[in-house]
């Protein structure tokens, strides 16, 4: 496979452009996942932690772009690449690393580790570690809202990977026909799992898939927050106008390999350098520049999350392990 | 929770009934718990305007509007969007026109639907309840006529009910919707016929609690257990066995997880002799893991091997005398409990 061409913002511009202050919150919160998944990386690699975990490096763009478009009462599921969306919904950084650690403090006790994070407070509905089983979750939540008339609206994040799964398509038709208050976000980082997208899907233009499902479909850079936002926006604003729902397929790399035992070494020579020099992080800060925000500020920006995390971590890292009785309780309900 | 069994006859709340069939009772049931609880909702394949593909779901659209929904043939769509509807506060009813169809979403029931609760850490509260249509004797074939409940008997997290009165229907499948738990409801498509007394209005003297045996026939020389069809068939060589002297007690588990082991235990304190009917093949299934789990715990309570009357390690044929064949007959239950009663 050739290098991938550069990622190209196609959603047309709209809306108002989000402030300088907006940025650098969004900038901030994807400082605090990349500095959080390199933890993470760090532990496994050493390892502090067993079994595996999928990073988020370089795809933060996509989730903070899409939950800064949220308001409380919406719900994101996600896959188990997940621990990035589940923090740009707010969900708190000592207990999302206490869940990685097998903490009793963990956001689910320990129970469900890394591909798991989940966080109800924030509207997280969980991370799914099962390719696709999440999407019509989504469907549930969006129809319970159609239903309660509330207005909110339920985003599912998910890897090109498992746009060739059957509950995509499934999902898909199913909440075009009812028009459901849903979004359905790819996050296209070129891989399913070891495999080029190329090898495993005919076409590759995903957002094209939408037009089967009576839906309108988005392709944009992935690697611009400004860009994902915009798109978030439109899509969010017509789920709650009872439009129905939007496939956004957002146009991103995953800097890390698959998984804790995977190196990458199938890309090809000077690809992820590519990427690196479009990183979601400099981009924002390309943004805030613009705005005026000198060097200084934004290294304060990067130092400070980089002490959050830290400290969460530091945090995590004390806090006691379970009862081995615990794994007896929340089966039932009673 | 100690469970006190029910005696088949025995209830008898002052209530005006109704008589309905099987089928009819469904529809019937999950009016009643809509009618009073306006977070139930309902979806599957055909079951609104359609009324159902077995006609068990006829009116419920007309009455209860968008809160009946009819889904794409998409079984996986069917059950997460359940879930989903359920982590936001409602409490659906989901429809899986057969049992042999929970093979297309055995996914979302076992690593979604199972797990949600306890993967969460407690977060998350699935009260969704599964419908579907079990069993053989219709002559569907094999990807038709499979009796499903046995799949999911070691996934933790999912209560089974297998209603084989509709008495029991009626009641099970009220409390299974009104369950926090998710809740797999096996309704025996070849008992869609068979009558019984339901009350005029709603009344929750007739929910029947989950997890609670029904001793259909009491005896003490015997205990025969069976559910759904082949509790009919234990009935009626119950019925034979009284001509040649023998009382045998028929047990109706009724629920499969949680199972009411203590009825059975309190019965074979009596008999002594144990026969374990079940339709569906012998390996991996509800009747040899309670065989077993009384012979390890219960070991001095036998005093004759217990017998396992299953069907055969096939799929569930076609045609009639081969399908007929493959399900335990009632002269093969009367000629085990003769060849007990002489151990």
């Amino acid at each position: 496979m050739t290098a991938p061409a550069q990622p190209q913002a196609t959603a047309s511009a709209g809306g108002s452009p989000p402030s300088a202050g907006e940025l650098t919150a969004m900038l901030r919160r994807m400082h605090e996942i990349r500095f959080f998944e390199n933890t993470v990386q760090d532990w496994f690699s050493r390892a502090i932690v067993r079994g595996s975990t999928h990073l988020y490096q370089g795809q933060e763009a996509v989730s903070v772009g899409v939950t800064a478009a949220l308001r409380p009462g919406d719900t994101t599921t996600c896959t188990y690449r997940g621990h990035g969306t589940v923090l740009a919904q707010g969900a708190p950084l000592d207990r999302a690393f206490g869940e990685i650690l097998g903490k009793a403090n963990g956001l689910c006790h320990g129970k469900g580790g890394s591909m798991h994070l989940t966080d109800f407070s924030v509207g997280a509905l969980g991370s799914f570690a099962i390719v696709g089983a999440h999407l019509p979750i989504t469907a549930g939540a969006a129809w319970a809202a159609q239903l309660q008339g509330t207005g909110a609206v339920s985003v599912s994040f998910f890897g090109d990977g498992a746009a060739n799964i059957g509950t995509f398509h499934e999902t898909l038709n199913l909440a075009g026909t009812w028009k459901l208050p849903a979004i359905f976000v790819i996050e296209n980082n070129l891989y399913g799992e070891y495999s080029p997208i190329a090898s495993t899907t005919a076409n590759t233009r995903l957002a094209d898939r939408a037009a089967s499902y009576a839906m309108p479909g988005v392709r944009v850079d992935g690697n611009d927050v400004v860009a994902v936002l915009d798109a978030a926006r439109r899509a969010v604003q017509r789920a709650r106008d009872g439009h129905g729902p939007t496939l956004i397929e957002a146009m991103t790399y995953r800097q890390s390999g698959h998984s804790r035992s995977d190196p990458a070494k199938y890309r090809p020579a000077g690809e992820l350098e590519q990427w690196l020099a479009c990183d979601p992080i400099i981009v924002t800060e390309q943004h805030l520049r613009r705005l005026g925000a000198s060097d200084t500020e934004l290294a304060a920006v990067r130092d400070q999350a980089r002490a959050d995390v830290d400290a969460a971590a530091q945090r995590a890292l004390s806090w006691p392990d379970p009862d081995p009785a615990d794994r007896l309780t929340d089966v039932w309900t009673s | 929770m100690t469970p006190t069994p029910t005696l088949s006859g025995s209830f008898a709340p002052a209530a005006s009934l109704v008589e309905l069939n099987y089928r009819k009772v469904i529809a019937r049931a999950i009016a009643d718990e809509m009618a009073t609880d306006p977070r139930v909702v309902f979806l599957g394949e055909d079951v609104g305007a359609a009324g159902g593909a077995f006609k068990t779901t006829e009116g419920l659209h007309e009455r209860f509007g968008e809160r009946v929904r009819d889904t794409p043939i998409a079984e996986q769509a069917i059950v997460g969007t359940a879930i989903g509807a359920a982590l936001m506060g409602l409490r659906p009813v989901a429809e899986i026109m057969f049992a042999d169809f929970a093979g297309v979403c055995f996914d979302q029931i076992v690593n979604t639907l199972a797990k949600y609760r306890y993967t969460t850490g407690g977060q998350a509260t699935v009260p969704v309840t599964i419908r579907m249509a079990n069993g053989a004797g219709a002559g569907f074939g094999p990807q038709h006529s499979q009796p499903a409940e046995n799949w999911f008997l070691n996934i933790p997290g999912i209560k089974i009910v297998v209603p084989g009165t509709v008495e029991d229907l009626y009641g099970l499948l009220r409390s299974a919707i009104r369950d926090d738990d998710p809740v797999l409801v096996f309704e025996h498509k070849n008992l869609f016929a068979l009558k019984g007394g339901v009350p005029a209005e709603p009344d929750d003297r007739y929910l029947v609690p989950i997890g609670v045996a029904d001793i259909a026939r009491p005896g003490n020389d015997i205990t025969i257990v069976a559910t759904q069809q082949m509790r009919h068939r234990a009935l009626q060589a119950a019925g034979q066995l009284a001509g040649q002297g023998y009382a045998a007690e028929v047990i109706d588990p009724r629920t499969l997880v949680p199972f009411d082991y203590q009825t059975v235990i309190t019965s074979l304190a009596k008999t002594s002799r144990l026969i374990v009917v079940q339709e569906g093949p012998p390996d991996g299934g509800w009747a040899a893991n309670l065989i077993g789990r009384l012979v390890a715990g219960n070991f001095e309570l036998f005093d004759a091997p217990p017998a396992l009357i299953t069907s055969d390690p096939t799929p569930v044929p076609y045609s009639s005398p081969m399908e007929d064949a493959w399900l335990p007959g009632t002269d093969r239950i009367v000629a085990e409990a003769l060849r007990l009663l002489a151990y």
